[in-house]
């Protein structure tokens, strides 16, 4: 018994120990640090989203490397401190805590997720340091219920109800639909986001919604919602949910015998849908965040696959806008300081390789930024035969 | 070292699941019931709290209370159909309990649905944990202490034997439930009011999993060994935030350790107490023979009744 409590307080030690050697470095780092600027970066490393968390790590690590390869900012060198959050909301509120009080840093990039991006509100505005979000889509991110819109909080990305409306429009004005269709997952805020999005702007297009279905994520089985929405017959059919149960519910929809257009988000491109779905996709129309044949997409493409090795998911080129916007920010400012670069968020435009990014002053998010529609068309040269053909961007307005 | 605002916010988060753990060491380890839904009854305690400062403008504390009395109806309604349940039954009753409160605030659009409930006013204080924890303890140690206390422990121990004395041990399961419930929904008030936002997802099966772990892992039958629990296994993630996705590893490897090593838990079976009485025994045993000999049954003994 004795040699066991001994053996946990050698063990207990050692943690602490362990701990107290990785701060003091920090300590050590912060004192020869004038000529380093502190760069943050949250997201999960592990989890179930891990797989989008270090892709968007490693991607982040890699612009700063160029950044620093070409100069730096303002003549110094940039330095990012990362933190996993398991894609958990208070991991992350602790995250942004240690970046923020230990690290220093002057601004946070990521996370990902979006309940984490709405968590850790409250510990940036004590800290007064900006995070800008990559693909966190959640609008009670930067706006709050009333209106009012959150200090540090900024993203590069699109909104839910955004892209919903882009669909919405899009459905009415260039595909010239009467009625139209959902079918879509009532226990995500993704979903229910767009949605709700994608109907008010189809109704107000003077489009009708005939059929309105939900499904709980990790259901296989969809005939019976398809079922009604056959005898409704509608000109579209929504799918604002990921590939995995997009694809079970396109086979099964053709299987039932429907010939709709369908269409869908940015959960839907993935490397296993047109295997799992080709045939009943053709010709599919799927809003997304930009076009992966743009020549400056490609660019971030090559870099990345030549570092890592593999391709690059969609957040390599999220965090990418987001950090350009962020550098842009941090010489507008002229300084490190976290309030000024804060300030000089909004005052900034960037070329990034998802489109003009500038954010708006009362939204924080990117004003007008078109999305890609892309269409799901028959290949040749593409080893599952399909291939996203990009057919123009579009916002809602017009 | 790390600077107060970082630790703050771990303590509080300590706090948070030391409330939950409290009350489910009261079930678990004094009752000797097992329960996989307690993510449920803090999620009923962080939506009730939240709506009420949200959209009724209630003062934090009414609103905590509120959610606490809540959650005791509920474990009440679902106690009285599931605690004539025996053993693993009454688990997996639990189990499907947490599950679909989860799910049940995933579809009502009245506590924010899956996109989740934002702008809760932000009111959760580090005075204010470290009082409501100090108070909650203290009411436990009561409660354990007194006659209650001990009927429960008698209904873990042997439940026919204590019926047989004449303890009414549904009564006693029922009323061990719902104190439970209610500790937990205060825990998930606190939280609600630290993060200031709240989603269904929070409350998912492993925040039930990682509750039990905690409780387990500082000692079932020890009011003390849940303290130690809760603080330890909040803060070891943290210790190795700097290893980022290896953190984990350390965090499983530790607990696998305790369990190997102290299969009752770090405190099973004893207290704070008798862990100062037996340091204090130690000491003054070194010169005189007597206390030293009494040293080890006093520990087996106490470890065995875990």
């Amino acid at each position: 018994m004795k040699k066991l409590l001994s053996v946990l307080l050698v063990l207990i030690l050692v943690f602490s120990m362990a701990a107290c050697g990785s701060s003091g470095e920090e300590g050590a780092a912060e004192e020869t640090g004038s000529d380093v600027i502190k760069v943050g970066w949250i997201g999960a490393l592990t989890g179930d989203q891990a797989p989008w968390g270090t892709c968007e790590s490693q991607a982040l690590q890699m612009y700063i490397d160029q950044q620093n390869e070409a100069g730096g900012v303002l003549g110094k060198k940039l330095e990012l401190v990362k933190y996993d959050t398991k894609g958990d909301a208070n991991e992350s509120v602790n995250a942004v805590k240690r970046l923020i009080a230990n690290d220093k840093v002057c601004a946070i990039l990521g996370p990902n997720a979006s309940a984490a991006a709405i968590a850790i509100k409250g510990a940036l505005n004590e800290g007064k340091v900006p995070d800008i979000a990559t693909v966190a889509t959640n609008p009670a991110i930067t706006v709050n219920t009333d209106g009012s819109v959150n200090a540090f909080n900024f993203r590069v990305c699109f909104t839910d109800p955004y892209q919903g409306a882009v669909a919405g429009g899009y459905a009415a004005d260039e595909l010239g639909a009467k009625t139209a269709a959902v079918l879509y997952d009532v226990a995500s805020d993704y979903s229910q986001g767009f949605t709700q999005f994608f109907v008010e702007t189809f109704e107000a297009k003077g489009g009708k919604v005939v059929a309105q279905e939900g499904f709980k994520s990790g259901d296989t089985d969809f005939r019976p919602q398809l079922t009604k929405i056959k005898e409704a017959d509608p000109d579209v059919i929504l799918m604002p949910y990921f590939y995995k149960e997009v694809a079970l519910s396109a086979n099964q929809a053709r299987d039932l015998g429907i010939d709709a257009i369908l269409m869908g988000g940015d959960g839907w491109p993935s490397d296993t849908l047109f295997e799992m779905a080709g045939d009943a996709i053709n010709g599919s129309y799927v809003v997304n965040h930009f076009d992966y044949n743009d020549p400056a997409a490609s660019e971030v493409t090559a870099a990345y696959t030549e570092e890592y090795g593999t391709a690059p998911e969609i957040n390599a080129y999220m965090v990418h806008d987001a950090f350009q916007v962020l550098i842009a920010a941090i010489e507008k400012a002229g300084s490190a300081d976290s309030e000024a670069i804060a300030a000089a968020l909004t005052q900034v435009e960037v070329a990034g390789v998802t489109g003009t990014i500038k954010l708006g002053e009362d939204t924080h998010d990117p004003v007008g930024k078109e999305a890609a529609i892309q269409q799901i068309v028959p290949s040749d040269s593409a080893a599952d035969g399909y291939e996203y053909k990009f057919v123009m961007r579009y916002t809602p307005e017009n | 070292m790390f600077s107060w605002f970082y630790i703050e916010g771990i303590l509080i988060l300590v706090g948070v699941n030391l409330m939950v753990v409290l009350g489910l060491s009261l079930l678990t380890g004094f009752t000797g019931l097992f329960s996989f839904g307690h993510a449920g009854f803090m999620a009923i305690g962080a939506y009730v709290s939240a709506i009420c400062t949200l959209h009724y403008h209630m003062p934090f504390l009414v609103a905590m209370v509120l959610g606490a009395v809540v959650a005791m109806i509920m474990s009440f309604l679902i106690g009285y159909f599931t605690l004539g349940l025996k053993g693993d039954y009454f688990c997996i009753a639990t189990l499907g309990f947490g599950e679909s409160v989860r799910l049940i605030f995933d579809n009502l659009d009245f506590f924010g649905g899956a996109r989740g409930l934002s702008s809760i006013p932000m009111v959760t204080t580090f005075e204010m944990v470290l009082v409501i924890c100090f108070l909650a303890v203290v009411a436990m140690v009561l409660l354990i202490h007194s006659r209650h206390g001990r009927n429960m422990i008698a209904i873990r121990e042997e439940e026919l034997a204590s019926q047989a004395i004449g303890i009414n041990v549904f009564r006693y399961k029922m009323i061990s439930f719902a104190i439970s419930a209610a500790y937990a929904a205060i825990g998930g008030a606190l939280y609600a009011h630290y993060l200031g936002y709240l989603q269904p997802l929070m409350f998912q099966l492993t925040k039930s999993t990682e509750l039990t772990i905690m409780v387990i892992f500082g000692g079932l039958g020890s009011i003390g060994g849940s303290v130690i629990g809760a603080f330890f296994l909040t803060f070891i993630p943290e210790l190795f935030r700097a290893f980022a996705s290896w953190r984990l590893v350390f965090y499983g490897a530790a607990v696998i350790l305790v369990m190997i090593t102290r299969p009752q838990g770090l405190m099973g079976g004893m207290e704070l107490t008798d862990v100062a009485k037996w340091a204090k025994r130690k000491l003054s045993g070194g010169k005189g023979k007597k206390g030293k000999k009494n040293e080890p049954p006093v520990l087996q003994e106490e470890g065995e009744s875990a």
